[in-house]
Formats: C-alpha cells, sequence, structure tokens
C-alpha cells in the first residue's frame, strides 16, 4: 500500500464516511491536484507580468511616428478583435512550437535536404527537436507550461495593449505640450510626463483585464498542461474497486463545483483588493474618482 | 474530386446530412472551408438563440436588480455574480456533468446531456447575467430629467418603464451590447472543448478546425480560416445591431447621436 498521511488509511474499506473522506482527500493523486492550484497561481503570477510588458510594447509601436512600426502595432491590437481567443489559444501553441523547431533545425542542421512538411508530418532533424527527445518528463512538462504561458502572454498583451494604448491617448495633451515647451525631446516627455501619468487612466482597464485573466486560466487544459480541470476530470471520473482502494461513482459533478466556487472565491478576493488600489491610486488625482475622496473628507 | 462535389457532400456535414466520413488524407482547401463553414451553423445556431433569450431574461434581471424589495434584488445580484464570476469553461463542464447526474434520475433530462440544448441553456444563462449587468448600468445613468418628465405627464409603474426607461436604457445599453453579442459568438466555440461531445463528428467550426489541424499538424490553414470566417460574422452582427442603434437613437439630433464602437472586450 501507498503511504498515506493517517495512520487508519492502510485498509480504506472498513472505514466510516468521515475518516474514509479524509483519506480519500489526502491520496497522492489529490496531493497533484492541490499542487496544480499551484501551477494557476503560477501561470498568473508570469502571465501578468509579461502580458504587461507585451502590451507595452505594442502600445509603444502603435503610437510610433515610423509608419510601418505603428501598422505592426495596431496590427497586433486589432487581430484579437474579430477571432475567437480559444482559436489563438490553440493555433499559437503548435506555432509557437513548430516555429521554434523550425529556426532551431535551420540553424543546427544548414545541411538537411528533405522538406520540412511532408503531407501531414513536420520533420526536423533529431538534434532540433524540442524538448530533444531523451530528456526527462520535467523538461517536457517545463517546456509545454512556458509554451502556455508565452500564449497567454501573447493573446493578453494584445488587450493590454490596447488597455495602455488608449490610457496614453487620455493623459491629457497640454502635459505633453508643457514638456516639449521646456526643451525635452520626444523620448523625454514620453518616459518622464506620459508614462508616470497614464497608469491612472490604465486600471480599470487592467483590473477588468485581470479578472479575464483568471476566467481565462481553465484554457490551460486545452494547451496540454495537466491543470486543475485536468485532474478534476481525471480523479472525479467513476472508479472501480479493482483499480483503486476508493471506488466511487462518477464525482465530476462534485468536483467541477469545487472548481466554481474557487474561482468565484477568487474574482470576489480581486475585486476586494482592486477597488483598494483604486482608491489609493486616485487619491490626489485630478480625476472624478479623486474629485470625489476631496469632496468626502 | 471537384469542389462542388466537396460542397455537395459536406455543406451540412454538421447537422449530420450528406457524407458520413470525414475526409481522412489529402485534404484539399476546399474541404477545409466547406466543413468549418459547414460547423459555423452550429456556432450561429448557439450564439443567435442564446441572444434572443438570454435578452428577454437579461432585462428581467436588471429591473430585478435595480428593485429596492430585497426579495427581487438579492437572488438577480447572486445569479449575477455566479455566472459572470466563473469561466464559462467551468460552467460547462460542471453543467454537463450535472446533466449527466439528473440524466440518471429521469429520462426526460435525456436531452440536456446533448450539446444542442445543454449547452444552450449555459450560453443563455451566461449571456442574460453579462447582459443583465449592462442593461442595469444603463438603467442607472438614465437621466433624472427624464424622469422627473414622465412623472409631469402623470406616467406611474409600467407604462412609465416601458415608454420612457426601457428605451432610453435600451439606447444607453446598446453600444455595450453589441460588444457582448460579439462576444457570446465568440464563446460559442467553447462547447465542443468542454464536456459536450460532438455525436458523430458533429461540431461546429472549431471542432473541425481543430481536426484538420491535428490531422495535419499544419495549424497555418485551418485557424486562418476560421478567422475568416468568425470576421465575416463579427461584421455581420456589428452592421444587423447598428441598424438598431440607429433606430434607438433616431430621435437624438444628429450630432448627439452615438456611434457603435467595436471595443475589444474579453473572454469570460
Amino acid at each position: 500500500m501507498r503511504s498515506a498521511i493517517f495512520s487508519y488509511c492502510s485498509d480504506p474499506a472498513t472505514l466510516e464516511t468521515f475518516q474514509w473522506m479524509s483519506c480519500y482527500l489526502t491520496t497522492g493523486k489529490h496531493m497533484a491536484f492541490y499542487v496544480s492550484f499551484g501551477t494557476v497561481l503560477l501561470l498568473l503570477a508570469i502571465t501578468a507580468p509579461t502580458a504587461l510588458m507585451f502590451g507595452f510594447g505594442g502600445a509603444m509601436s502603435a503610437r510610433a511616428r515610423f509608419a510601418p512600426l505603428s501598422w505592426l502595432g495596431r496590427g497586433y491590437i486589432a487581430i484579437v478583435r474579430g477571432v475567437p481567443d480559444i482559436a489563438f489559444f490553440l493555433f499559437f501553441v503548435i506555432a509557437l512550437d513548430q516555429g521554434i523547431e523550425y529556426l532551431r533545425h535551420k540553424v543546427k542542421c544548414p545541411d538537411w535536404d528533405q522538406p520540412i512538411r511532408q503531407g501531414s508530418d513536420f520533420i526536423v532533424c533529431d538534434i532540433a527537436k524540442m524538448p530533444l527527445g531523451d530528456s526527462p518528463q520535467w523538461i517536457h512538462e517545463t517546456y509545454g507550461f512556458a509554451l502556455a504561458v508565452l500564449t497567454f502572454a501573447i493573446v493578453f498583451g494584445a488587450f493590454a495593449a490596447n488597455v495602455l494604448f488608449g490610457a496614453m491617448q487620455a493623459v491629457p495633451r497640454a502635459q505633453i505640450e508643457t514638456a516639449e515647451a521646456y526643451g525635452m525631446t520626444h523620448r523625454q516627455a514620453f518616459w518622464r510626463i506620459l508614462v508616470p501619468q497614464m497608469w491612472t487612466y490604465a486600471l480599470p482597464g487592467l483590473a477588468n483585464l485581470w479578472m479575464v485573466l483568471i476566467k481565462a486560466t481553465p484554457l490551460l487544459f486545452l494547451l496540454g498542461v495537466e491543470d486543475i480541470v485536468y485532474w478534476a476530470r481525471e480523479l472525479g471520473g467513476s472508479k472501480t474497486a479493482k483499480f483503486t482502494a476508493y471506488p466511487h461513482p462518477d464525482w465530476r459533478m462534485w468536483y467541477f463545483f469545487g472548481l466554481l466556487v474557487f474561482y468565484l472565491a477568487f474574482t470576489r478576493v480581486s475585486e476586494l483588493v482592486l477597488a483598494r488600489i483604486t482608491t489609493r491610486l486616485s487619491h490626489g488625482q485630478a480625476t472624478l474618482g479623486g474629485e470625489a475622496q476631496r469632496k468626502a473628507s | 474530386m471537384s469542389c462542388y462535389q466537396t460542397v455537395q457532400d459536406y455543406a451540412f456535414r454538421a447537422f449530420g446530412y450528406g457524407e458520413r466520413l470525414l475526409p481522412r488524407s489529402d485534404f484539399t482547401l476546399c474541404e477545409q472551408f466547406t466543413l468549418i463553414g459547414s460547423g459555423m451553423m452550429w456556432n450561429i445556431y448557439y450564439g443567435t438563440v442564446a441572444v434572443i433569450t438570454g435578452f428577454l431574461f437579461a432585462n428581467l434581471l436588471a429591473v430585478g436588480k435595480n428593485a429596492k424589495s430585497p426579495w427581487a434584488r438579492k437572488p438577480a445580484e447572486w445569479f449575477i455574480f455566479l455566472f459572470r464570476g466563473s469561466p464559462l469553461f467551468i460552467q460547462f463542464f460542471f453543467a454537463y456533468f450535472l446533466f449527466l447526474n439528473l440524466k440518471s434520475v429521469s429520462s426526460i433530462f435525456d436531452p440536456l446531456s446533448s450539446a444542442w440544448l445543454g449547452a444552450l441553456i449555459v450560453l443563455f444563462l451566461n449571456t442574460a447575467a453579462y447582459s443583465a449587468e449592462i442593461f442595469y448600468g444603463a438603467l442607472r445613468s438614465i437621466p433624472k430629467g427624464d424622469i422627473e418628465a414622465a412623472d409631469a405627464y402623470g406616467l406611474t409603474g409600467w407604462s412609465r418603464f416601458r415608454k420612457v426607461m426601457w428605451p432610453t436604457m435600451m439606447r444607453l445599453a446598446w453600444p455595450a451590447y453589441t460588444n457582448e453579442a460579439i462576444f457570446l459568438f465568440h464563446a460559442t466555440t467553447l462547447v465542443f472543448f468542454s464536456g459536450f461531445p460532438a455525436w458523430r463528428q458533429k461540431g461546429d467550426a472549431l471542432y473541425y478546425a481543430n481536426y484538420f489541424a491535428d490531422k495535419t499538424f499544419n495549424p497555418f490553414v485551418p485557424y486562418p480560416i476560421l478567422a475568416f470566417y468568425f470576421i465575416l460574422l463579427t461584421l455581420v452582427i456589428i452592421s444587423l445591431f447598428g441598424v438598431i442603434n440607429k433606430r434607438l437613437n433616431r430621435h437624438l439630433p444628429q450630432e448627439r447621436r452615438r456611434k457603435l464602437r467595436l471595443r475589444p472586450n474579453l473572454i469570460r
């Protein structure tokens, strides 16, 4: 028998409901399920700043005076509009994987003469495979996770770019003109005047984006990461006594109910925290929110 | 096989008519266009029915959330929080397994666990919650003068709501509601990626696009085709909603009419 947390778990079939539950909920697989909540939080912690960086780059290039760069930025923002985001997720995960392997193939095997696409196959030389065929399991998982993060960052970067672009436009024009009248260059005015001021305008949009990002995390499942949705399906399915010490009927409904509650609690906590940040940030600002605070005090 | 033949075979494949077997090798561009387009009909079905039914329920919810009595307000608030606070993806999964459990209780619930009804109910409830929040916001921002004018005319209760408040609420909410409708149509692609099975490979556009991407291991053809269809659909929705928007604003002077602006709003 596998090692268990509670000593009485050695023979689950004889246990009372409560003890049975406490044993059942602490099996190795359930531990992996709890760890996968950490995976979701890790994804959020990495993706949010990365997407913000992508967004900042996108917004900056959309504002660029050099026309092709501006088109690139605007195109990046516009492309997420008309198309379902889930299609982007499914697309980018394969496209990124193939793109990386293609580049490695070109660099590492320059004298490969067969075509890469042969009918329904995508064939690159062995040392260009990502990750290498003989690497351990954890590298495969980390690589998959990294691809997922990059995909999320690209898609949400476009949303963030749109928010930041709007925020940059919302900073009063007179501020920039004043900066230029003081002899600042275009670059200086951007970094010293525009960027510090735009965050108040960007915050409502970014707060909304954070909520949306939370709600997009179950899509990790579609990208092949073993996340909470994967485990909920895996653990909830009906088990017979033949394969497990804890036989039970189909409990997937209850597992997904748990996930539903988890997400509701998570969004609620985020809402409260974001409301607090908004109050803090609009303190002393020349906006409606700041004005209301001034009057109230 | 000519392209005309392919269209004949697969144009209604998503509903189970025509050729039973999906193409298995040597995929042509024509096959991909036809099948993904065939799947689009499911997206249009889910989107249209959910938007229309959700619209009606959303009005009720918005008025409920605005009510003074906690008996009407609390349920509406909770309903809206429940569906806006959790991912649609998880809602689909939960609903599917819930329907499976109901199925074992009584055979009345059988159709619920198939996608055409079960997923539609989830989409209906979800869009009702999102739209209700939009309508509620619009209801709260009806100009005070409008209500005072209605009072001055002696309008009260239902006739005040019907003749003054509701048209203004619609007018204010419409641009945001257009976005909601667009993203509902996008959300319909999630149906066959959650619990709901595609029976006999009768799936929606993304289901077929994913099928081709899996078989050819080449995402660069099917997904752009899907994108093309969805951009087309988005344009159709915008123009339809634009006509209604024009009608809602027809009493206003030209410069005060609000143009529809597409804002990229988001996944649920």
